[in-house]
């Protein structure tokens, strides 16, 4: 749990006075409301709440796929807020690694193809020239890594759920994200197959990577090492 | 890379994809087929008009001519920019087979062959005396006699396959032409019941030159008799027209202009001359603007069916536009995914005006293919369609072409391929640009329902 009286020296993200709200016709619907929240470096961090709680407007806020009404997002210490679009770019390709609740991969590639993707969008036709032989050299291993070598030339849909999202899993990897976040990654998903992903996160946090992990499941929950509660737009704990 | 990865995969993985390069490849080939020909025909009428009058006519409409053409035929031969000169008389005559009851208004032009085939391509359409343009004139049962050429049509019948059958040899058929000379004052030379001058002459050769107006009604004869049927020969002897060549290296438009002013020092040099003042009505033209009442129609035309091909190309724009508009519709969910791996959004307007550039040139493709490809037998379906079912597209007894033409012109096919893709990027602007503006969050949430 974070507390106030904790040090902040490495917190690799930090949320303060976080404010969200979505207006549906003429209602506002305000989401989250002054929410406070850091994440430091090498945690595996669950974020649970009922549905509606706000918990994925969090992660896209983090993730800057969204930006708050209000508050300072810090990555590293740099606000979000004041990062400019190409930088913005930047960070999602190279900072942050998503994980979807419907893995979200494109349907025309490959298992191999979707997996570097990442690197392929942060670098010119030029530089794909340059770097294709490693970024592929990388795709492979964390392919191997998540057990679908044997895949790579699939197609999605001729994929497994479970296999699906561990392909999710390594896109996300590709760039060697500083935090990876998944947003409900085990929803869609058996509890055997979910079980199987939860492992693969606790393996790479063993690694050393920072993840935040939002889901509606307490019994997934504990699987991380730290839990926080969103209750009315707010961390309750 | 990724850009030109995706590109790809959506052409050729998308069915709606197909739909839209077909459309695409379906107003290419159209376009293609109806400009080749239409571009054909108006190139072979201007080509025909060019070797009918030569690069330069100087020349009067009036029809008593102007006087001193001899003197000017000599000052234009030493010039250095010039290859030929062609003194011309042109006139209407009456023109009758010997015994017959009705006679025909005609159009008669007296030349002199040779010097005429070095302006014109006149002897290219002789048929007997192709080879020696100089015999022209000289009637195979007697050279003796003054012969005239007929216009093909004027002599021979045009059958459906639109061919003419030639005699082996001009048979010896005397053919009387009634003119009505004129004095230089423009008065008939000629008073009370003889104001006609008629001399008979034998056909001795017909003109194929594919202008129908000139094929059924001009009849050419011998400078000198023209000359002195039309009232021109004497002591002031006069002609209609001076036609000109210009040396190969010679620009229509500069030679012309010089031709002018040599034309304006001339009329300053006579200008104290008995019949100076017919040099008033002389002009000087290129030939484009001599034969532009001709020409200016099909020019029309032509100008016409490009504007309904701009008509065709913002129905293919229209076409793309809903295409696209789909596509970016139902690939929300990639354009979401592209943005949360760091994609900008001037890269998804690039993605997909990449998608929409493959398409334009993958469907010109296609479309110039299958345009060449109809092009290349078009004549031969026809002729198989007229074998079988007697459809012609255009009837050869009533227009004087020969074969449909389908040699695609370069130019044109560069700029059709070219419309196609620009079209395709048009059509394909707002909905990419719609596209970029998605906010990554709603894509993938809407797409999670």
């Amino acid at each position: 749990m974070f507390s106030k009286h904790m040090s902040n020296d490495d917190s690799i993200l930090k949320v303060e006075g976080l404010y969200k709200s979505y207006r549906m016709g003429a209602t506002k619907v305000s989401v989250l409301k002054g929410l406070v929240f850091a994440v430091k470096r090498g945690e595996f961090v669950a974020v649970v709440g009922v549905s509606g709680s706000g918990k994925s407007t969090l992660l896209h806020i983090l993730g800057a796929l969204d930006s708050p009404d209000k508050g300072v997002v810090e990555f590293e210490g740099r606000d979000l807020n004041r990062m400019a679009a190409g930088e913005l770019n930047r960070f999602r390709n190279k900072t942050v690694g998503f994980v979807f609740q419907f893995y979200h991969l494109l349907d025309e590639l490959s298992v191999m193809e979707n997996v570097f993707l990442p690197a392929m969008a942060g670098c010119g036709v030029v530089g794909w020239f340059m770097c294709r032989r490693k970024v592929k050299r990388r795709a492979e291993e964390l392919l191997e890594k998540l057990g679908l070598s044997d895949r790579a030339e699939h197609k999605p849909f001729q994929l497994s759920g479970g296999e699906r999202q561990r392909v999710a899993i390594a896109r996300a990897l590709m760039n060697e994200p500083k935090v990876l976040l998944a947003d409900e990654p085990t929803g869609n998903l058996d509890t055997a197959t979910g079980n199987g992903i939860l492992r693969v996160f606790e393996g790479l946090n063993t690694a050393g990577q920072t993840i935040v992990m939002v889901t509606h499941d307490e019994a997934i929950a504990h699987r991380a090492g730290r839990i926080v509660t969103l209750v009315n737009g707010k961390i309750e704990n | 890379m990724y850009k030109i990865l995706l590109s790809f995969r959506y052409l050729l993985k998308r069915r709606i994809s197909y739909l839209a390069f077909l459309a695409v490849a379906l107003c290419v080939f159209i376009v293609l087929v109806v400009m080749t020909v239409m571009t054909g025909l108006v190139t072979d009428f201007r080509q025909k008009n060019h070797s009918f009058a030569g690069d330069c006519v100087v020349g009067t409409e009036s029809l008593v001519g102007f006087a001193y053409y001899e003197d000017f035929v000599k000052v234009l031969e030493q010039s250095g920019f010039i290859e030929a000169v062609s003194p011309v008389i042109k006139s209407y005559a009456l023109i009758a087979r010997q015994g017959a009851q009705q006679s025909k208004g005609v159009e008669i032009m007296g030349i002199e062959p040779l010097s005429h085939s070095k302006v014109t391509g006149f002897a290219e359409t002789l048929y007997h005396h192709r080879e020696d343009a100089s015999r022209a004139f000289e009637p195979a049962f007697d050279v003796n006699r003054p012969g005239c050429v007929l216009g093909i049509d004027l002599w021979l019948r045009r059958d459906s396959s639109g061919g003419y059958s030639y005699e082996a040899v001009p048979s010896a058929t005397p053919l009387s032409v009634s003119c009505f000379p004129l004095t230089a004052k423009g008065a008939s030379a000629k008073g009370g019941a003889g104001e006609v001058s008629s001399k008979t002459f034998y056909y001795s050769d017909n003109s194929h030159s594919g202008l129908a107006r000139v094929d059924s009604s001009l009849v050419y004869l011998p400078f000198e008799w023209s000359q002195r049927l039309c009232g021109m020969a004497g002591a002031d002897k006069r002609a209609n027209a001076i036609h000109i060549k210009f040396r190969p290296n010679v620009k229509i438009e500069d030679g012309c202009e010089k031709v002018a002013l040599m034309w304006q020092s001339f009329k300053r040099e006579k200008a104290g001359e008995k019949l100076s003042n017919l040099l008033e009505t002389v002009t000087v033209q290129s030939w484009k603007d001599y034969r532009r009442s001709f020409i200016a129609a099909m020019e029309k035309e032509q100008a016409m069916i490009i504007v309904m091909f701009a008509l065709v190309g913002v129905t293919t724009v229209f076409i793309i536009f809903v295409v696209f508009y789909m596509i970016v519709s139902h690939k929300s969910k990639d354009i979401g995914i592209l943005k949360s791996i760091g994609v900008s959004n001037v890269n998804i307007i690039e993605l997909f005006s990449g998608f929409a550039f493959l398409l334009g040139l993958l469907g010109a493709a296609i479309g110039t293919f299958f345009g060449w490809l109809f092009l290349l037998k078009i004549n031969r379906v026809e002729n198989w369609l007229f074998e079988h079912f007697k459809f012609q597209l255009w009837d050869r007894t009533i227009y004087a072409i020969d074969d449909i033409p389908n040699q695609i012109e370069f130019k044109v096919l560069v700029v059709i391929i070219i419309s196609a893709i620009v079209a395709c990027l048009a059509g394909a602007l707002l909905p990419s640009r719609r596209a970029a503006r998605m906010r990554p969050v709603e894509t993938l949430q809407v797409s999670q329902l």
